[in-house]
């Protein structure tokens, strides 16, 4: 239990996919702009990272994995060069069910969520995380969890970033440095507060 | 001829510096900045990443009236990904050491935007060996950013360029510290910054 509670809080702070490990920068930076957009892909990340961690690792642990053909009585092949093409598609295939789903059973949900899916399937966090739970040997409950930290660290580093931004409009930044440099500077800054959350160990 | 000439320069040139992809058009700054703690990881991943990008763009350019319209990027992906897969290989193979570094990122270069922008922007419409070029021009733009953050880093964060020392033993003993700080995170989002101010400034005169 110690350990899920520390990989939780670990994905959210101080493992931020965000800001420790640079994942997801491209909408982070476009999206950004605006608040009620980044709260929306905030919660569709979340919501996918969620999903797709767990089900990838059921995909990598069943079907690639050295050895995990074994139950097809095939113990003698190593399938996992072919991980990440099979992750992309595994994400690509399970943003469109959900898009489908959530079209079908929740209309509200849909018109604030369902602009942002698509562009969630070539979002680096996503493929990412998928990429460190293998690497960091996760099971499937850590890997649950890991998921849905990693998405809320995200989704807090992305709205943090639209309110700090709205507030930088009345700013009277240097020539050069408007947009994108100063977008960046305020990000390392925003990162050098997650990293106070480094001493903590559960 | 001579126009010819100049614009497979122009497609070869702009992007090392008016037109830099991260610079200027912003694209693909995920997942890279991880590698530049040291010189060594930022130039393998510099590398591999212009051999993705040139072949993919080749690739893509050369089935660019094969592949229907509204599968292309499914097409692309699967091309990409191809490519990736045999530069993580490779990377495995022959400097396994490195690639345990890298560790995940080699494989992210899929979801990387430049891979694709290009592929999409560029090799759709261009014959093979100008998208080749486009695809090396872009991809060393790339590398050249990584490699000033990773120069910077290095050198002030470990006092070493490429695992050697080259700041004298004579300043230590004077009192010079390394900045651990260029070690984290946070360093290199803040030198993206600056070197973008310093590029705009610069193009603006």
């Amino acid at each position: 239990m110690d350990n899920i509670i520390s990989i939780f809080i670990n994905s959210i702070f101080i493992g931020n996919i965000l800001l420790a490990y640079f994942l997801g920068m491209c909408s982070f930076l476009s999206v950004s702009k605006n608040m009620e957009a980044s709260v929306g892909l905030g919660l569709a990340v979340t919501f996918v990272l969620a999903v797709t961690t767990p089900v990838n690792w059921l995909v990598y642990y069943y079907l690639l994995a050295p050895g995990a053909l074994t139950w097809a009585g095939l113990p003698g092949i190593d399938l996992s060069f072919l991980k990440l093409v099979t992750f992309i598609a595994v994400v690509a295939a399970i943003v469109q069910a959900i898009e489908m789903i959530i079209d079908r059973f929740s209309p509200f949900l849909y018109s604030s969520l369902g602009v942002f899916l698509p562009l969630i399937a070539v979002n680096c966090a996503i493929l990412g995380v998928a990429l460190f739970m293998v690497e960091r040997d996760y099971n499937l409950i850590e890997s649950i969890v890991y998921g849905t930290g990693s998405g809320v660290g995200w989704m807090l580093a992305i709205v943090s970033m639209a309110a700090i931004r709205k507030k930088l409009r009345y700013a009277d930044v240097p020539e050069g440095l408007e947009g994108f440099g100063i977008t960046m500077i305020s990000t390392g800054l925003m990162a050098m507060a997650f990293m106070l959350f480094s001493g903590i160990t559960m | 001829m001579k126009k010819t000439e100049s614009k497979t320069l122009k497609v070869l040139l702009d992007p090392l510096w008016k037109n830099n992809p991260i610079m200027v058009q912003i694209l693909g700054i995920c997942s890279s900045l991880a590698v530049t703690v040291q010189l060594k990881t930022a130039i393998v991943m510099a590398i591999a990443l212009t051999m993705v990008v040139a072949f993919s763009n080749l690739a893509v350019s050369v089935l660019r009236n094969v592949i229907p319209r509204n599968i292309r990027i499914i097409a692309e992906l699967c091309i990409v990904a191809t490519l990736v897969i045999i530069a993580d290989e490779l990377l495995k193979a022959f400097m396994y050491d490195i690639s345990k570094q890298l560790s995940v990122f080699v494989g992210l270069i899929i979801t990387n935007c430049i891979v694709m922008g290009r592929a999409e922007s560029f090799a759709l419409a261009n014959p093979p060996i100008l998208s080749f070029l486009d695809g090396i021009g872009n991809g060393v733009g790339y590398g050249s950013v990584l490699i000033a953050v990773a120069f910077i880093r290095e050198l002030l964060g470990s006092g070493t360029l490429l695992g050697f020392d080259v700041v004298p033993r004579i300043f230590y003993l004077s009192g010079y510290e390394n900045m651990g700080f260029m070690l984290l995170a946070p360093a290199a989002f803040i030198i993206i910054g600056l070197l973008v101010w310093l590029q705009r400034t610069l193009l603006n005169k």
